[in-house]
């Protein structure tokens, strides 16, 4: 039954964000159409900036599960690691994500196309993805704008949210997906 | 970044040559550079769209919308900025840019949000408690829809990739307020020090 209202949910949750969008622009006499190819050009801009980035991380990515290093780091910990749900393959994820977007936008790529599509580990994979920003890029940012040079625990609290946030995502997909 | 990134290519080359896998790690490079070119063609295609779709939200007003609905609890979770202070307002925008996956809109209005508590700040060199509890928020990431991930999903053929959504939620979510309570936390374990006097003294 609650399986059955989040399948829902998830199925709606697009089309009905896009049709509640376009519905309140269309009563405020917004120009969708216009307005729409105004966002979608600064799209594509993005990802032409994003490639430089995404090259320097995947290939290096490539090269190291090539090379068989992610085995046999993960080999050590193997135990450890499946007794708490989590793939070899997540370790890099884990690592880089709170470091830079695009290197984990990369991780994650690659992690994608060497799994089963339908694999724990791409949908681990995808989860911690899905909720996660770069906290050393964020507090550089925010911080570096208004001039402040001692972060006190912010850079701490954004770690420990971020591990927070590791661990609710293997609990949650365990629950869903296994 | 810089040595993260020498040390995968060095340990890369180093693991290549003990496993006898050089050659691999060599086919490695050309095999990586093509998928990053897949995936950039992936992304292209979704941000194009999605980014198009999100300009017609912000124009349409429904960043203002959520942030009024979202201002009393902004003026809870920052009981050190005057209630009424444009800046509440600014950090309950920078938060619903972000759930609408906004980036390049929500990081103005924080760095916004971030200028107003400078200004209430002692300490201009060191971060203030609401600038903590802000960049809490902000490094938890919360999203509700995962644009980019369900894009890659479905260009590598996952059948059902919107499915993600609801768990994924769950998780940025839980992450989102664990983050804040924990900004809480570190509040009161690193009280911000009164150099200022001290040093006067001397």
């Amino acid at each position: 039954m609650i399986k059955e209202l989040i399948d829902l949910l998830s199925l709606w949750a697009l089309p009905g964000i896009i049709l509640i969008i376009l519905t309140v622009a269309i009563f405020r006499k917004v120009s969708v159409y216009e307005a729409f190819i105004e966002g979608a050009k600064d799209g594509a801009k993005v990802s032409f900036n994003i490639i430089p980035y995404l090259m320097a991380i995947i290939v290096a990515v490539s090269m190291l599960r090539a090379s068989g290093a992610i085995d046999s780091i993960a080999s050590i910990f193997n135990g450890i690691l499946n007794k708490i749900h989590i793939p070899a393959d997540i370790l890099p994820l884990a690592i880089v994500r709170s470091l830079s977007g695009s290197a984990a936008l990369g991780v994650f790529s690659d992690i994608v196309s060497n799994n089963n599509i339908d694999s724990y580990t791409t949908k681990l994979a995808a989860i911690m993805m899905g909720s996660s920003e770069t906290t050393f890029y964020v507090l550089t940012v925010y911080f570096g704008a208004v001039g402040i040079k001692k972060y006190r625990y912010a850079l701490l609290t954004g770690l420990c949210a971020d591990f927070a946030g590791i661990v609710m995502a293997v609990i949650i997909t365990s629950i869903f997906f296994i | 970044m810089n040595y993260i990134w020498y040390f995968l290519i060095l340990i890369s080359i180093v693991f290549g040559v003990i496993n006898g896998r050089l050659s691999e790690v060599t086919n490695a490079v050309f095999s990586g550079t093509e998928l990053a070119v897949k995936i950039v063609l992936t992304l292209l295609g979704i941000m194009t769209f999605w980014l198009g779709i999100m300009k017609i939200a912000e124009k349409s007003g429904i960043v203002e919308f959520l942030s009024k609905i979202l201002t009393p609890a902004a003026e809870k979770i920052f009981p050190e900025i005057p209630k009424g202070s444009p800046i509440i307002g600014d950090i309950a925008m920078n938060f619903s840019a972000n759930a609408l996956g906004l980036a390049n809109a929500a990081t103005p209005i924080g760095i916004k949000a971030m200028e107003g508590m400078q200004k209430l700040n002692i300490d201009k060199q060191s971060a203030s408690d609401p600038m903590c509890t802000l960049l809490a928020m902000n490094t938890a990431g919360f999203q509700i829809i995962p644009a980019t991930v369900i894009a890659i999903l479905a260009a590598n053929g996952y059948k059902n990739p919107t499915e993600i959504i609801v768990p994924t939620l769950l998780v940025t979510g839980t992450a989102f307020i664990s983050a804040i309570i924990i900004a809480k936390i570190f509040k009161k374990l690193f009280p911000a020090q009164q150099e200022s006097a001290v040093e006067n003294n001397d």
